[in-house]
């Protein structure tokens, strides 16, 4: 029981791998035939990055229950310290080392800016990680080696699709072991019930501020990407706006489910990308579809549910019966 | 051996003293009830000795190991790491995770992997993971659970809810279980049952019990020693006989004797 237990676990973690070599191979096929042509991976770029803004953002507001509308602060300390770091080391090194420093400053800014706020609780705490990433806008308005409201351009660019999907399926892999392990489990008590976990011997307020810094971490990681992909980032790319968009993904994927935000990205990417030919009414329909959405399905797409091959197979077996009877 | 000295506790609200001078002593194993009227502020003491509210004044000590700690004013998780779990009165499971999951949370205090482990599934993690569920399932199999594991904690009926309450506190690993209210709304069968788990998790795991209850019958049948409280203040204590035939007791519960008035 317990070897066929273990061969079935086995045989599931071999086709999640396998699904994901597809997903990177397929894609860089229709890459080299030139299927997805440089258009198309303006889309696809930004389905990434939004997929590691969205992931780390329900790490923080679906899974520990902290309610965040800072998470474009964090892209933009990323995106800056790499832009800078690039500018100036303009090699692969220098871009890995971009990346990794940006994570690093996002992730202790939000140590810093967590160890205060994250006493406070709901719609307060939003306040203040509102206020947060304001300030880190304006800093970033105002100081010379940012080059002000003009903001950076010329960024050398390194980003490709090896780079967005080790990245991507990275931070997807790092966060769901995470929340899997009993780190990851003290965390969501915190969301299910503050004083019950506190009184089980979870020190909330640290795992709390891990919750914040991974993050912010994987934010960092996003907004790297960014920089160097588009080459040129402002100030005002990352203002308020961001921050809300990636938290419409989190509430239209699903509050606390992982598969339920890479959907969501993934969905919202295309529907913009679809409504360009209506330009006026681009932003008036993709409005009325979220609105729509969320009547329909108010805990968002998959609740708090994860997307997992057993229920793949079960939507499948469900199909081919229907056709069957047809 | 006392496990737990409470000396002087008191406890104001702004103008309103709800716990005055209160000492109380567990002796190591011992099962002792603490009673009153509504109102009396013994949810209050429960707060105090697991620090969600810091006291006004007054000491609280546990004596684990040979070794005496103050635990007043800390934490309430450190003061869980100490050795003293808790259940709520108006049970406050993890209700949206399943039965093992509330289970396995509350032994996270003494996992020892890390952060980066935990990231890539180290093996490491992976063994300790196992040991978790196993511990988990022989505390869930204790409080005849082990059949609901994958349910969510919300959907369990009402008695089973009170008994997982019980499970994942003592999956803390505790010396001194406070039990708030256990018997709560369940009929006479399940709180007979009850009493039976409770006295039973007592010799198991070699536990001191501090128990708060209405339900007379529980209080009576099981408790070596009971605390009366009243306003706030110690009116009286002992055997369960010489409580009950207590005169400020029966006057706190039923009002002043008639001929008196």
């Amino acid at each position: 029981m317990k070897k066929l237990a273990e061969t079935m676990r086995n045989t599931k973690s071999w086709t999640k791998l396998l699904l994901l070599v597809l997903t990177y191979v397929i894609i860089q096929l229709l890459i080299l035939f030139g299927i997805i042509q440089d258009f198309q991976q303006i889309t696809l770029t930004t389905i990434c990055i939004n997929i590691i803004l969205a992931v780390s953002l329900n790490l923080i507001t679906g899974f520990t229950g902290q309610f965040s509308l800072g998470h474009a602060g964090f892209m933009s300390i990323g995106a800056y310290t790499c832009a800078l770091i690039t500018m100036r080391m303009p090699t692969i090194p220098g871009f890995i080392l971009g990346l990794v420093a940006g994570a690093v400053a996002a992730a202790v800014v939000g140590i810093l800016v967590g160890l205060p706020t994250l006493r406070l609780r709901g719609d307060y705490l939003a306040i203040a990680t509102l206020g947060m990433s304001e300030i880190i806008r304006i800093v970033f308005l105002n100081l010379n080696i940012t080059n002000g409201a003009a903001g950076l351009s010329g960024i050398p660019q390194f980003v490709n699709w090896p780079w967005l999907f080790v990245f991507t399926a990275g931070t997807i892999l790092l966060i769901v072991n995470f929340l899997k392990s009993s780190h990851g489990r003290a965390c969501i008590s915190i969301r299910e019930d503050e004083i019950a976990a506190e009184a089980m011997g979870i020190n909330t307020t640290k795992y709390k501020v891990t919750a914040f810094a991974i993050g912010a971490f994987c934010a960092g990681i996003a907004g790297a990407l960014y920089a160097s992909y588009f080459f040129f980032i402002k100030p005002t790319t990352f203002n308020f706006q961001k921050s809300v968009d990636v938290l419409v993904m989190v509430v239209l994927g699903g509050m606390g489910s992982v598969s339920g935000s890479v959907l969501a990205a993934i969905l919202l990417a295309l529907i913009s990308t679809f409504l360009q030919s209506f330009s006026e009414l681009r932003m008036v329909i993709y409005s009325l579809i979220l609105i729509i959405i969320m009547i329909f399905r108010p805990q968002g797409l998959m609740g708090s549910k994860e997307l997992s091959l057993s229920m793949l197979s079960k939507l499948g077996s469900k199909f081919s019966f229907r056709k069957g009877r047809v | 051996m006392p496990i737990l000295t409470v000396k002087k506790l008191t406890k104001n609200f702004g103008g309103l003293a709800a716990v005055s001078n209160v000492s109380l002593e567990l002796e190591q194993g011992e099962l002792v009830g603490l009673i009153g009227p509504n109102g009396a502020g013994k949810t209050t003491v429960f707060n105090l000795l697991t620090g969600v509210y810091k006291p006004t004044s007054g000491t609280i000590t546990l004596h684990t190991n040979g070794v005496d700690k103050p635990i007043q004013g800390l934490k309430p998780y450190k003061v869980c790491e100490m050795g003293l779990a808790r259940t709520f009165q108006n049970i406050r499971l993890f209700k949206d995770l399943t039965v093992l999951d509330n289970v396995r949370i509350a032994m996270h205090k003494n996992v020892k992997y890390g952060l980066a482990a935990s990231f890539l599934r180290l093996p490491s993690c992976q063994k300790e993971e196992q040991e978790l569920v196993e511990r988990s399932m022989e505390l869930l199999k204790i409080m005849k659970l082990d059949h609901k594991k994958d349910e969510l904690a919300r959907n369990l009926p009402y008695g089973e809810q009170r008994h997982l309450e019980i499970a994942r506190a003592l999956a803390t690993n505790p010396s001194l279980l406070l039990l708030d209210e256990p018997a709560a709304g369940m009929n006479p069968a399940e709180t007979a049952q009850l009493t039976e788990v409770i006295s039973w998790i007592r010799n198991q795991f070699k536990l001191t019990i501090l128990l708060i209850e209405h339900d007379m019958s529980l209080v009576m049948k099981i408790c070596e020693r009971i605390y009366v409280l009243d306003y706030g203040q110690v009116i009286a204590s002992g055997t369960p006989e010489e409580v009950r035939t207590n005169k400020r007791v029966i006057e706190a519960y039923l009002g002043e004797d008639v001929n008196n008035a």
